[in-house]
């Protein structure tokens, strides 16, 4: 095995081992951590499965930020569902053969990614235009916006301007799922968009790319509104009653 | 008055997003708390010099007891979508009352000391040292949010600020930086019965005096029972409805509905205070001492159902959290809850807003009114942020802006809603919400208030509304104080059941 191969081999198993242990931390963290209070921001949905609902809209139209604004939902928007077009694409890399409908979304895919890039760009302009998004922006903002343009511009530059070997990637990437190491092609491109993904992988669990588990666990979007109807409370705050009674 | 001066804002048409002006408002400092109340609190009032020990290790607790604040801390992406939501930021432009920016405060602390990043690379993720001067940085400006909820309905994760505001002053009061105003009130309701100090025996004098003077004005005498057993309800209201101007009009008109509707009805001078500032301080223990008496006043008198005056904060308390925390409500099965749920009438929700009640009566044809009595009056309504944002009323999501429109409507024939934006789940806060109701903080009162002035103006030119009806005690205070900054009268603001007193036919 070249260097090559097993620096990439090595990048990828620790970078997959952070993100999945790591959100997996995360999430047993939130869900372990009471919410001792009913604090649904109402109007909200009386029953769970209107809960169910609220969530749903959120996830997958935003429908909050669509009240709030709506150049930032345009460009949040965009950049998520195109990102989440170009991410089922790539599903054909880890698989052989190829699901029906990976295949069917393949050139949707393609295209995806130039709508994803867009509202990164967007987002980013704001950060400067806007002087009160200015005021409230840290280094890490810009950087993990840098970060995701970087993994799309390179992953375009492979489609559609100087293509990489996908066949021998494609067997680079189904031996570290089968432990029959390939080697990783040596394009100066591919090596790019792949350590750029590394990095995406590793900082997820420690970032604000927690908004992607948070939202789940927001009392103010999760919980129904029926204070009355039932008795909510935490195990420490239970704990006082038993004192009292 | 101590106050500094300050530039009131000019009225516009429309409610302005300003250009950042950073500091603005970074002198407005609320009077800090002394040993009498902070001691009977369990809190200390002076720095000590463990203080930075004390304020993450009450940190660290907060974000184990809290999902909340353990997600609002992780999830916000700076995004933007709350910088121009605040009502504090649009009437004073300081940065730092954006949402994003109050809760950075915090969460500057939170990277610094309990994240990977903050910890190696702080400059690049924007933590920061806990040091004297961000301590006192979070004094100021978590003494400028009302804790109103208007953030959480545009932010995409629905982070609360309110939530952040709650822990900063929890901690603050954990180190000894505890607020004058909200320390000194959390006493009065403990020690007394209410947060403005009325002792028994005064609260007697004075519904006496209210029942005069409803027969001098009706000729029918209307009761208002005090500490009755065996009553069927129980009231439980703002302790300003027993004086304060315009507050006692509504006061008024609950005691005409209960004598028009002819129940047994009482007012506990144990419970005589709805408002719970607990709340506001962000302390479950203090919240729940404060709600236990509504508890153990029901339990003595033996009342039946409980129902809840005009207030904002304190309807919030009572529908979201009494529940939980003293057993007002339904679906309890352990001991403590069930002794006083097997008392209540399970037929009626409980709690009950006042509203709820009277527009239930209204519906059933059992109130009758002369809605020309209110003829003189042009209405608007404004929907106080802890009713809109955090409560509900009736049975379907939203009946907290529809029933008491619909009862403002029975009443009197003359109404007009305020502009969309600022009406419903958008509406602005009055600005003296959260524990901000005090004279040291007057600059950003008369400030903050700018948005909803700025949509009432426009129903008055319009319109020519001269009635703001709304359901708070602190928003009615707050606009008695504010309206003449703006050049409007004192007068033009009343509860809903003040409208109501005017226009029931009572036998």
């Amino acid at each position: 095995m070249t260097s090559l191969t097993v620096f990439y081999s090595g990048l990828f198993y620790f970078a997959t081992l952070v993100l999945f242990g790591g959100v997996a931390y995360r999430i047993y963290e939130y869900s372990r951590t009471p919410a001792p209070l009913k604090i649904p921001t109402t109007p909200a949905p009386t029953t769970n499965a209107g809960v169910v609902f609220r969530m749903a809209r959120e996830v997958a139209l935003f429908e909050s930020l669509f009240k709030s604004n709506k150049w930032i939902w345009l460009f949040g928007w965009l950049f998520h569902i195109g990102l989440a077009v170009v991410l089922l694409r790539h599903v054909r890399y880890f698989q052989e053969p190829v699901w029906f409908w990976v295949e069917f979304i393949q050139p949707f895919g393609k295209y995806a990614s130039f709508i994803m890039v867009a509202g990164l760009a967007g987002l980013w302009a704001r950060r400067f235009l806007v002087d009160r998004v200015r005021y409230i922006s840290t280094p890490s903002d810009h950087l993990i916006l840098a970060l995701l343009i970087g993994i799309g511009l390179s992953g375009m530059m492979m489609t559609f301007v100087a293509h990489t070997d996908i066949v021998a990637l494609k067997a680079f990437m189904l031996g570290l799922m089968t432990f029959d190491f390939q080697p990783m092609p040596a394009d100066g491109v591919l090596m790019v968009h792949l350590a750029l993904v590394s990095m995406l992988m590793i900082i997820f669990p420690i970032s604000k790319l927690l908004h992607a588990p948070g939202i789940f666990f927001s009392p103010t979007r999760n919980q129904a509104d029926n204070p009355r109807e039932t008795r909510h409370i935490a195990p420490w705050a239970a704990a006082l009653d038993r004192d009292k009674a | 008055m101590a106050a500094a001066e300050f530039e009131v804002p000019t009225l516009t048409e429309y409610t302005v997003v300003p250009r950042i002006k950073e500091g603005a408002t970074a002198h407005v400092k609320s009077f800090p708390a002394a040993e009498a109340s902070q001691s009977y609190l369990g809190y200390p009032w002076t720095l000590s010099e463990d203080w930075k020990d004390r304020a993450l290790g009450k940190m660290g607790d907060l974000l184990g007891k809290y999902r909340s604040l353990r997600v609002f801390m992780d999830a916000c992406v700076h995004c933007g979508a709350c910088t121009d939501k605040c009502h504090y930021f649009l009437g004073t432009a300081d940065p730092k009352n954006m949402p994003v920016a109050r809760q950075d405060l915090m969460r500057q602390v939170y990277r610094r000391y309990f994240t990977l990043p903050g910890k190696i690379a702080p400059w690049l993720v924007g933590a920061k040292d806990l040091t004297e001067d961000v301590l006192n940085q979070w004094y100021s400006y978590y003494h400028q949010c009302s804790e109103c909820r208007r953030c959480s309905v545009f932010c995409p994760y629905g982070i609360d600020t309110a939530e952040i505001t709650m822990a900063g002053r929890e901690i603050l009061n954990h180190v000894g930086m505890g607020q004058k105003y909200s320390s000194e009130i959390l006493v009065k309701v403990q020690k007394i019965g209410n947060n403005l100090g009325l002792p028994g025996p005064a609260l007697e004098d004075t519904l006496l005096g209210l029942e005069e003077d409803i027969e001098a004005d009706t000729g029918v005498a209307v009761k208002m029972p005090l500490d009755v057993e065996g009553a069927e309800i129980l009231l439980v209201t703002p302790s300003a409805d027993f004086f304060s101007e315009p507050h006692v009009e509504s006061l008024i008109g609950y005691a005409k509905v209960f004598h028009a509707a002819g129940v047994s009805w009482t007012l506990s001078s144990k419970a005589s205070e709805a408002g719970n500032f607990g709340l506001f301080n962000g302390s479950y223990e203090t919240m729940r001492n404060v709600a236990m008496r509504i508890r153990d006043a029901a339990l003595e008198l033996g009342c039946k159902r409980i129902i809840v005056g005009e207030c904002g904060h304190a309807w919030r308390v009572a529908y979201s959290f009494w529940n939980t925390l003293n057993g007002v409500g339904y679906g309890g099965d352990d001991p403590f809850a069930k002794k006083l749920q097997e008392q209540l009438d399970s037929r009626y929700p409980q709690p009950m807003h006042i509203c709820e009640y009277t527009w239930d009566l209204i519906e059933n044809g059992v109130l009758k009114f002369d809605k020309s009595a209110n003829d003189d009056r042009v209405i608007t309504f404004h929907d106080s942020c802890n009713v809109a944002r955090g409560s509900r009323m009736g049975t379907e999501p939203g009946g907290q802006f529809t029933i008491p429109r619909n009862i403002i409507m029975a009443v009197a024939n003359n109404f007009h809603d305020m502009a969309a934006e600022t009406i419903g789940e958008a509406t602005f806060c009055c600005g003296g919400g959260g524990g901000l109701l005090t004279d040291d903080l007057i600059e950003v009162r008369v400030k903050g208030a700018l948005p909803r002035m700025n949509a009432y103006n426009n129903v008055v030119q319009g319109q020519g509304v001269n009635f703001l009806a709304l359901i708070c005690a602190i928003c009615k205070a707050q606009f008695t104080k504010v309206l003449p900054y703006y050049g409007f009268d004192r007068g033009s603001v009343g509860g809903v059941h003040q409208l109501v007193s005017t226009a029931i036919k009572l036998d």
